[in-house]
């Protein structure tokens, strides 16, 4: 068994972030993840697809543990990052989450500064040693958010004055600012108007430079235009898995070839 | 997009590396350990909450458990027809009842072998002052009972000293300077006690009689008091649930949105935190003093009370008629009723469950109130008699539970601070009773749409 | 006769309308429901409502009119020499009103005829002994002044009450007669009900402003009189407050500051017990405690709330005082005799405060539940800890409640009576030491309104001086709370 984990995190390094084997999550008495294998890889950008209430959003809360959160919410199985069970013991969920970060779906900037937004997480990670440090780490997201040069002037006004496509980008900028190695998104463009969605969009490709992305969306072209890889959920189930191109151009499963022709869903 | 294409900073540039998260950093550990202590204050603010409720609970039932029971000195008296007479004949006819009661104590004690050098006057002092006027109303309503021979059992209250050492409240210590008993007195009573002639029992009187004078307070009831809250209360219902509906009903369903109505509405919600000893101002100036109306009567009260249970009344009622949905009314209108009648035939009835909760909820409130009840003169006299009717009951002069309570707490002997705890456990009855009744409603006809 | 007689004659028309009304719109659509504008039961409604309301409300009005009117009438035609001073006058009156209800009994009685309760005169008569052998005793002999008036006060009442009884029955007649005149089949008997009952439900909702404006001419007009009869800078900046008790004026300092110092010191202490507790308590319940802890521990706080001031009031006088003095008393626990009596600020702030935990919790409690969800999970998202949530968004988030939810506990411990009444204590003290015995404006607003006080007295008045300072602080702070609170919920509707 041990043998098994070493030989597993070797290869995990080079490619394969989180990994999840045989999940089941119960809301009190539905059973609404059944059964799903899925490798995510390092640098790519994965997307869930599937009708709503197809348990896409609730499989993509369990990889950072947002699902805790819930009482009545029960996970089973195995999900590791880089080889380590997220869900040991052993674990606490508050260093899972700065590892893992999350963008939802609607744009959630704190009641604060566009400036306190994006350094909270660091803030209460201790990243910075001062206030230099603190500055250029907000600047640093804020750039890498595509938000710089329209946030630049009002860092200190407050990050709901922002509009929507902003606000987003804010947020994703928060996540970003406490430097996690994956990046969740729950459906992060479902608010926004083309434009904006278009900008973020634009950000999701950028950041797959640094981060594994995962994202969820009901909008199977949005899967098609940013991600590499795409899981097709249906009623709980992972139907299909694997490259964006494949699953959209030459689906193995029925099912994903009806939603994907738009006679389910 | 402009800043996309500008150079990037490297990533991860502070150098952090990926750590496991199987082992906890010390900077996770230390946020954990805020966590917990974050926590720790929640749990002390709830425990220190429920500690004071306890407190005040326990400190109610225990000094005012006593109140429900009093000390009484059980006699066989033996009536003639002629001592009746003879007493009934003198110029101060309690004072002839007087004596007889004392002769009789003197001649139980004789019996039981209990001695004592006192004078029938200074042993006199064990029984209550209201005895005589006790026996001779019980005589006269009774004249069967003086056939000869016969005797008859009755139980005289003791005196308050007696009762309080009984209780524990009174020691041999604190008589030392007291006038009207010695402590000569209770090595009496621990003899008359277990003769079986002194003992402690349920007193219904407390719960049924009226208020006694300052030297009484064994004598001291809440009954009457208890019928003023009960007319203040039948005001207050029948003033407040009618208008309280017919204003909510308005500014729910018809007030058109402008300034006038707004002006209303801020009004109540100002009207609902105003100081109630304000309203009780209000009910002297206008009620006594401008309109004339009888002072210390339930009436007034009852009115005062309304006005100021009214915006409690029309906040909840307008929330249950909020809850009804729209869709009731669109059907309504949908087959062709009109709007007052959509909210008559079918809103309101819908509505009732809750605003009744709401009424029961003001009732109890209003029935609690203290300060306005003093300014129109509920307090500060002895409510000593029963109303008559169903009309002086409310214009009489009456006191309220919660007044007469006040009473007793400003009188300065511990007998009846006593009472005034007793009477709280019977207004405390009330109040949950009416909050039970209140939460058996919602539960019964609670509906979720 | 009497308005309980009127009032059953007025319902007794009615009823007969409704009857009639109802009966007479069948007829006139020839018995055939269907041929009639309105459902029968609203020509009937018309009708009795016609009948009912301009009648009701002018007996309400007269009632409370006439003896008004006629008070001041008869004040005025008493001779001038017959008084010194409107306080004299005011005497003089009740004695007027004591003599004419004397008559009133004597006639009613039959020891007296109508006639010759009108024409008895005190130069013939011992009114004084004709009244006491009936049960009506007067302190002082009845003076030819005020017979006379006594008998003119019985004379007006008993033409107001005719043409009262008069105008009241022919409106209650003459509505009803009109409404049955227009009723036929073709008339609009429900629009018109449904008008009429409209108007009500406006009047309904007005009482809210009758009431606030019963309560600022009470205030008002006894503010403006008494600041006439006492100097206003010594009301307002006095610093001894020590009303002489003859009620005649004279040696009263009525200053305010103390009073007001007293009420500040004690809501704040009681604020320092009741925010804490309340705030931690209300964090706890809304975001760590299990459904079966809020399910019980949530009610079980509420009782606090729903237990009357005057069962505080005694907790604070026989068990928290006593408790207090055994602690920081004279030859007490800590042995440092802070504390003489068992009546202080800190007796009844800390009652207080008490009383105020569950307003506090519940108020914060709603607030804080009304963050939204999504706040808490964008925090926890980023790796922060419930507390650091809790700490850094929703409260930063809900502070704009909470601080309204602090006003409004401020502005009831401000007001609050019962508490204060017991467990203060009644000397007025500009002190520091919170274990002294100190009054405040709701305490000395009943002691100089109980009892037989002489309404015209400034030592009387200064309590509606008080009362209005009173409410204007808590109205402001209402005014202010509430505004803030609204902001706040519209910010996340």
């Amino acid at each position: 068994m041990d043998d098994l984990r070493l030989t597993e995190r070797s290869v995990d390094q080079t490619d394969i972030k989180i990994s999840a084997r045989n999940v089941q999550v119960f809301y009190g008495d539905t059973h609404a993840i059944k059964d799903v294998d899925v490798d995510i890889e390092d640098k790519t950008v994965t997307a869930f697809i599937g009708p709503s209430g197809c348990g896409k959003s609730t499989f993509l809360r369990c990889l950072n543990r947002m699902n805790d959160t819930i009482d009545i919410c029960r996970v089973e199985g195995d999900i590791t990052i880089d080889g380590e069970d997220i869900y040991d013991r052993r674990v606490d969920p508050v260093q899972l989450r700065a590892k893992v970060g999350m963008v939802f779906q609607k744009p959630n900037p704190f009641p604060k500064s566009i400036y306190d937004n994006v350094a909270y997480g660091p803030k209460i990670h201790g990243l910075a040693k001062n206030k230099a440090e603190l500055d250029e780490i907000v600047e640093r997201a804020l750039r890498r958010a595509a938000l710089w040069n329209e946030a630049k002037d009002r860092l200190q006004t407050p990050g709901t004055g922002l509009s929507g496509g902003q606000q987003q980008r804010l947020c994703i900028a928060r996540a970003v600012a406490t430097e996690p190695e994956v990046l969740l998104m729950d459906e992060p463009c479902s608010a926004l108007d083309p434009i904006a969605t278009g900008q973020v969009e634009e950000l999701i490709d950028e950041l797959k430079q640094d981060y594994s992305v995962v994202i969820v969306t009901h909008s199977m072209q949005q899967a098609a235009r940013v991600s590499q890889k795409t899981a097709f959920f249906h009623l709980g189930n992972l139907v299909e898995y694997g490259e964006t191109g494949k699953i959209f151009t030459n689906p193995e499963d029925k099912r994903t070839e009806s939603y994907i022709s738009g006679r389910i869903g | 997009m402009t800043d996309a294409t500008a150079p990037l900073p490297a990533a991860r540039a502070t150098g952090r590396k990926s750590s496991s998260i199987l082992e906890l950093d010390a900077r996770t550990r230390r946020r954990n350990a805020a966590e917990a202590r974050f926590k720790t204050y929640g749990i002390i603010a709830i425990c220190l909450g429920l500690f004071f409720l306890v407190w005040l609970l326990s400190a109610i039932v225990r000094n005012g458990v006593p109140a429900f029971t009093q000390t009484f000195v059980t006699l066989e008296m033996e009536l003639s027809a002629e001592e009746v007479a003879a007493a009934e004949a003198s110029v101060v006819k309690t004072s002839a009842y007087r004596d007889m009661i004392r002769a009789e104590l003197i001649e139980q004690m004789e019996l039981n072998g209990i001695e004592t050098d006192m004078t029938p006057e200074v042993l006199g002092q064990l029984l209550s002052s209201g005895e005589a006027n006790q026996l001779r109303t019980w005589v006269l309503e009774n004249p069967s009972s003086m056939t000869e021979g016969a005797t008859v059992t009755l139980p005289f209250l003791a005196a308050s000293r007696v009762d309080g050492y009984a209780k524990g409240r009174v020691t041999r210590e604190s008589l030392a300077r007291d006038s009207n008993l010695s402590p000569a007195h209770l090595d009496l009573v621990d003899q008359l006690e277990e003769a079986g002639i002194v003992e402690r029992r349920f007193n219904l009187a407390f719960i049924t009689g009226s208020d006694a004078s300052d030297a009484r307070p064994e004598q001291a009831g809440i009954g009457v008091a208890m019928l003023g809250s009960f007319f203040m209360m039948l005001v207050v219902l029948f003033l407040s649930l009618p208008i309280g509906v017919a204003a909510s009903i308005y500014l729910e369903e018809f007030a058109p949105k402008n300034r006038i109505t707004d002006f209303i509405e801020v009004n109540i919600s100002n009207l609902a935190a105003v100081p109630s000893i304000v309203f009780g101002i209000l009910g002297l100036a206008i009620f006594i003093q401008f309109i004339g109306l009888p002072q210390s009567a339930p009436l007034v009260g009852g009115l005062v009370l309304t006005l100021m249970t009214l915006p409690t009344i029309i906040i909840s009622t307008r929330a249950s008629l909020k809850a009804v949905p729209p869709s009731i009314r669109d059907a309504a209108l949908g087959v062709g009723a009109s709007k007052m009648q959509s909210v008559f035939h079918h809103v309101l009835p819908l509505a009732m469950p809750g605003i009744l909760t709401g009424t029961i909820i003001g009732l109890a409130q209003a029935l609690g109130e203290t300060a306005p009840l003093l300014l129109i003169g509920m307090v500060g006299f002895i409510a000593s008699n029963y109303p008559d009717g169903v009309a002086s009951g409310f214009l009489d002069p009456n006191s309220a539970m919660p007044a007469q309570i006040y009473e007793w707490a400003k009188r300065a002997d511990p007998a009846f601070y006593e009472r005034a705890w007793g009477g709280i456990i019977i207004l405390l009855g009330f109040l949950l009773t009416m909050n039970i009744i209140a939460i058996i409603l919602r539960r019964r006809f609670e509906r979720r749409w | 006769m009497p308005a309980f007689w009127i009032l059953i004659i007025v319902f007794a028309v009615a009823a007969a309308g409704y009857v009639l009304g109802r009966r007479r719109a069948m007829v006139s659509a020839g018995g055939d429901i269907r041929n009639l504008h309105s459902l029968p039961g609203f020509y009937g409604t018309n009708v009795a409502l016609s009948g009912l309301v301009a009648a009701l409300v002018v007996l309400a009005v007269w009632t409370v009119a006439q003896p008004v009117l006629i008070e001041r009438s008869v004040a005025n035609s008493l001779p001038p020499d017959s008084y010194a001073s409107t306080a004299e006058r005011s005497l003089m009156m009740a004695d007027v009103r004591r003599v004419a209800n004397g008559l009133d009994q004597a006639v009613e009685q039959g020891a007296m005829t109508e006639q010759a309760s009108r024409d008895i005169r005190t130069e013939f008569t011992d009114i004084r002994t004709r009244l006491g052998e009936i049960g009506v005793a007067l302190g002082s002999n009845v003076t030819a002044a005020t017979l006379r008036a006594a008998q003119r006060y019985r004379a007006m009442s008993a033409t107001g009450d005719l043409w009262k009884t008069i105008l009241v029955l022919a409106l209650s007649l003459g509505g009803t007669a009109i409404a049955l005149a227009r009723t036929n089949m073709d008339f609009r008997a429900r629009p018109t009900v449904e008008r009429g009952v409209l108007v009500l439900l406006i009047a309904a909702a007005c009482i809210a402003i009758a009431t606030t404006l019963g309560i600022l001419f009470s205030l008002i007009f006894n503010t403006i009189e008494f600041l006439r009869l006492f100097p206003p800078a010594e009301f307002f900046f006095g610093t001894t407050w020590s009303p002489s008790f003859t009620g005649r004026g004279g040696g009263s300092q009525l200053g305010i500051l103390p009073l007001l110092w007293g009420t500040l010191y004690i809501s704040v202490v009681a604020l320092l017990v009741a925010v804490p507790i309340g705030l931690f308590a209300a964090i706890y319940l809304s975001e760590y405690a299990s459904p079966t802890v809020r399910s019980f521990a949530k009610p079980l706080l509420e009782v606090l709330a729903g237990i009357p001031t005057i069962v505080y009031g005694l907790f604070a006088l026989l068990t928290v005082g006593p408790l207090l003095v055994d602690v920081f008393g004279a030859g007490g626990l800590l042995g440092v005799g802070w504390m003489r009596g068992g009546t202080a600020v800190m007796t009844a702030g800390l009652v207080m405060g008490i009383m105020l935990i569950p307003f506090v919790s519940s108020l914060s409690d709603d607030i804080i539940n009304s963050v939204p969800q999504a706040m808490r999970d964008g925090s926890l998202g980023l790796g922060a800890t419930h507390s650091e949530t809790v700490r850094q968004v929703v409260l930063p988030a809900a502070l704009p409640g909470i601080v309204g939810a602090i006003l409004l506990a401020a502005s009831r411990a401000i007001g609050e009576t019962m508490i204060v009444v017991l467990g203060a204590g009644a000397a007025a003290a500009l002190s520091l030491n919170p274990f002294e015995a100190m009054t405040t404006i709701t305490a000395k607003i009943v002691s100089q309104l109980t009892g037989d006080a002489d309404f015209t007295s400034p030592e009387a008045l200064v309590a509606f001086a008080l009362a209005m300072t009173l409410f204007v602080i808590t109205l402001g702070l209402n005014v202010l709370a509430l505004w803030i609170v609204r902001r706040y919920r519209e910010q996340y509707e």
